[in-house]
């Protein structure tokens, strides 16, 4: 499929697939286009199908939004909608359960507070524990994973019985667990131990996509070429084995944020992953699920929104990770 | 056959040590005590609070109660006194209940047993069936939808989908018929296998994410397989499109989707936390996450031996069943599991 692809390309002078019209131009530019065309990298490759992908391009721009919202969040969103976990004793009760209005976009909840203000702020934990979860896990994977994978031998067998122990544990349970022997002012008002917990538990899938390309790369020449050369392992790992080893781990990650969002929500559902302590801004669309349920007869809004927040940003990055996927040509189980 | 089973068992006993390991490590080198959760707010007296600690093992080092865990999932004893027998394992006993855990775990696990087969029920007519549609009118409108609709299933909350259920099917459905018709939402209300109306949300909400594994799973083998020499004999032969799909084409499109619809059998016999809390469901997930909340270690430690145990067994059942779908898998001669 990319092969032909390619072929096309080059026979067309950049212009990709069979429905992009035929162009008239002048033949100097054409050959500077061939040019061009000659010179892209696989990246630069993978980023032009990306682009062509709508599905992938609707998922990216979401999840772009998404970033500049929570990022650009305290300039405006206090100012508008109020803090997400403020409660006004004194008005509280008159804004319960508010419909939607220019005001509160998403309403009010139980305690009076503005349930757009919730969503935002809570996007921005969900992002954080969601990127900096895959962070470690694919830190620690891609470590692990290449030892295992370039070494071999005992260090492999070692690296691969934890990894399957790691993998044997049920994952709920596990996590439920380690956050709650933790200290309780430790996890309060801190991303830190679910993002820790989420990641660690993460990486023997990294580890273990990695060993395998690795396995599948190291065979071929051009290791052995750089071998004879006099390139030492670190050299060879970095320069010639993780760059033609690194799409599935790319692919993994990507979906693995949506996969790291779902199980955050979950644990912050049972009360044990964010714990957020009225004075800041942290809030999750888990927790809001779960304060909501009482009152969903009164007003599912409550209940709503934040779930609707958790699909349309777990499915974005299910989409972009389809498309990094296709784009990159890779190979890998539904 | 047996030298792969032992080998798959064999395999299986360093990852219990490891698993069960870092169990103990996680529940008795960081701090939490199950003791105090169980006396509440109420101060216990140094000396009730010694003697507890000891009733329950908690006062040993830790390496005497992981050895003592150990023994207690062997199924036989051994004393000088009363010699060899057989009692079955025995796991100990709950300290918020001071109950046994293993007569807990039985009075638990049917109801987990029967939302799990429940479910997988789900997955196979609804799975299976979205799955054939979507390959047999490929593009179409019901493509689709089909793909576009497990995409979406794949990104939804377990928990978040059990309570959006409970609302449309529970209240709001009984206020549109007048308090006449709607599913109940929580709880399981008698026996196991006896109020199958309490069933069938819980059921639904399991088997969502994995219904669309399942259809997707059946879509993508039915396409590949569409495409092999033999579909093509049996179509050039005359035979028509039906019994091309059900004698020829699933017999190979099926055997990924059993293997997936198997595993994923082991993974909700091990009890589904979300589900089974959302619904206030009595399984063995909701008896464990309580665990969790007041420390109740032997509970917890029973809970996962035999999670790990169950899914031992399903996985090795797969494989083994694998072995009789697909005449060329070998298991003896495979190189690494």
């Amino acid at each position: 499929m990319s092969d032909d692809i390619r072929a096309s390309e080059v026979l067309q002078g950049g212009v990709v697939g069979p429905q992009a019209p035929p162009e008239q131009e002048p033949p100097t530019e054409n050959l500077a286009r061939r040019e061009l065309a000659g010179t892209r990298t696989l990246w630069g490759d993978a980023w032009y199908r990306l682009r062509r992908n709508k599905m992938a391009l609707a998922a990216l721009t979401w999840i772009v939004i998404l970033v500049a919202v929570t990022l650009t969040a305290d300039l405006w969103v206090p100012q508008h909608f109020g803090m997400p976990n403020a409660i006004n004793t004194a008005t509280a009760e008159a804004n319960q359960f508010l419909g939607p209005s220019l005001g509160h976009p998403f309403g009010t909840n139980q305690l009076g507070q503005d349930m757009f203000s919730q969503v935002v702020y809570g996007a921005r934990v969900s992002l954080s524990v969601g990127f900096l979860a895959v962070a470690i896990a694919v830190v620690v994977g891609l470590l692990l994973g290449a030892i295992s994978g370039f070494y071999g031998g005992l260090a492999d067998t070692l690296i691969m019985r934890v990894a399957d122990v790691f993998l044997a544990f049920p994952y709920i349970i596990f996590a439920l667990l380690v956050l709650s022997v933790l200290p309780r002012d430790f996890v309060t008002g801190s991303i830190l131990p679910t993002v820790l917990t989420i990641g660690v538990l993460g990486w023997p899938s990294i580890a273990r996509v990695l060993r395998s390309s690795i396995l599948s790369v190291k065979q071929n020449d051009y290791v052995d070429a750089g071998r004879a050369l006099g390139a030492n392992d670190g050299r060879l790992i970095m320069r010639h084995i993780l760059p033609n080893a690194i799409a599935p781990i790319l692919v993994y990650a990507t979906m693995s944020v949506g996969g790291a969002i779902l199980t955050e929500a979950a644990l912050s559902f049972l009360g044990l992953g964010i714990l957020p302590n009225n004075l800041s801004t942290m809030i999750s669309w888990g927790q809001m699920i779960a304060q909501g349920q009482p009152y969903l007869t009164s007003s599912p809004g409550v209940v709503l929104w934040p779930g609707l927040a958790i699909v349309t940003t777990v499915l974005a990055f299910t989409l972009l990770g389809d498309g990094v996927r296709d784009a990159l040509d890779v190979k890998m189980k539904d | 056959m047996g030298r792969y089973i032992a080998r798959r068992i064999a395999q299986f006993i360093p990852v219990f040590l490891g698993v069960t390991l870092i169990l103990f490590f996680i529940t008795t080198v960081l701090p939490g005590d199950p003791v105090a959760v169980r006396a509440g707010t109420k101060p216990l007296s140094p000396a009730v609070y010694k003697s507890l600690r000891h009733a329950y093992g908690l006062d040993k080092p830790w390496y005497v109660q992981y050895v003592d865990y150990l023994g207690s999932l062997s199924p036989v004893r051994y004393s000088p006194k009363s010699g060899l027998r057989f009692p079955g394992p025995d796991l100990g006993v709950s300290i918020s209940y001071g109950r046994p855990v293993i007569a807990m775990f039985e009075e638990t696990f049917p109801y987990t047993a029967e939302l799990a087969f429940a479910a997988i029920a789900v997955e196979i007519v609804i799975g299976i069936g979205v799955g054939i549609v979507a390959a047999v009118k490929q593009f179409s409108i019901w493509d689709t939808f089909a793909t576009l609709s497990t995409s979406i299933l794949v990104a939804l909350p377990v928990f978040w989908l059990g309570v959006m259920l409970q609302y449309l099917f529970g209240i709001l459905l009984q206020q549109w018929t007048g308090g006449i018709f709607y599913l109940p939402i929580a709880g399981a209300s008698g026996p196991p296998f006896a109020d199958w109306q309490y069933l069938i949300l819980p059921a639904v909400t399991l088997a969502s994410v994995s219904t669309a594994y399942a259809a997707r799973i059946m879509r993508s083998q039915l396409l590949e397989v569409g495409g092999q020499d033999y579909v093509r004999t049996a179509q050039a032969k005359g035979l028509s499109p039906s019994a091309v799909l059900w004698g020829h084409e699933m017999k190979n499109a099926l055997i990924p989707v059993v293997t997936f619809i198997g595993l994923d059998l082991g993974a909700m016999l091990s009890g589904a936390i979300l589900t089974e809390t959302v619904f206030n469901w009595p399984g063995i997930g909701n008896m464990i996450y309580q665990a969790i909340g007041r420390r109740d270690y032997p509970v917890i430690f029973g809970g996962v031996s035999l999670i790990l145990f169950i899914v031992l067994v399903v996985n090795l059942l797969v494989d083994i069943s694998y072995a009789f779908l697909d005449p060329r898998i070998r298991l003896g001669s495979k190189v690494e599991g």
